[in-house]
């Protein structure tokens, strides 16, 4: 029985990761690609972690398992955060359909990117 | 494999399914047209490797790999972030 929950969870988590992959290649915007892996990495990650603390009950792998995992779930999104926020200054182009962008909108990166040339 | 074979074979489904996302990743981080897109691939890039660590993890029976796969994860963050800052200083110097 718990042999087969490993399993599930082991299962899922590659599916996930391989919906993360596919989305970052079919994605036509740097925002949107970052919305997919984001999430769909993490929530990948975290069920690997799961199977690896039910597989190994001990002290020892399961603390550093959380302490991963927590990591993870802490980090992944002040990461995305950090870089669509260096995006959003060096104007890295939307995708041709969208409708809005509200920092640009509101000048909020104006004293930043007015000056300096974003040429990548 | 000294596993039950159910856990080896999700193990075996889990890394095909990581080796077809690490071709599919570094095919993006070789097109992708600016800077901030490689960045984030590489976030995912580094997800796909602790993800593979932990498949070593599974399949060899060893919890030592748990410390690898940590080290690889805080590393990659403070990469991401040091990214950040260099961009951000480069925008600010012009």
């Amino acid at each position: 029985m718990v042999e087969w929950i490993v399993a599930l969870l082991i299962a899922g988590g590659g599916f996930f990761i391989l919906i993360a992959a596919l989305g970052v290649v079919l994605l036509p915007d740097l925002y949107m690609r970052m919305h997919a892996i984001t999430k769909a990495s993490s929530l990948a990650l975290v069920l690997f972690l799961l199977a690896v603390i039910i597989r190994y009950p001990q002290p020892g792998p399961v603390l550093l398992s959380l302490i991963l995992l927590l990591f993870t779930v802490a980090t992944a999104p002040i990461a995305a955060h950090v870089i669509a926020r260096v995006a959003c200054m060096m104007k890295v182009p939307m995708a041709k359909g969208s409708v809005m962008d509200e920092a640009t909108d509101d000048g909020l990166f104006d004293d930043i990117s007015g000056t300096g040339s974003a040429e990548n | 494999m000294n596993e039950s074979s159910i856990i080896g074979y999700a193990v075996i489904f889990a890394t095909i399914c990581l080796s077809l996302a690490m071709i599919v990743v570094l095919y993006r981080m070789h097109k992708g047209p600016s800077l901030p897109d490689r960045i984030v691939v590489l976030d995912l890039v580094a997800s796909v490797a602790v993800g593979f660590v932990l498949m070593m993890t599974l399949s060899y029976g060893k919890t030592v790999y748990l410390n690898v796969a940590v080290t690889v994860a805080v590393i990659v963050f403070m990469g991401n972030i040091a990214f950040a800052k260099y961009l951000k200083n480069k925008l600010k110097d012009g």
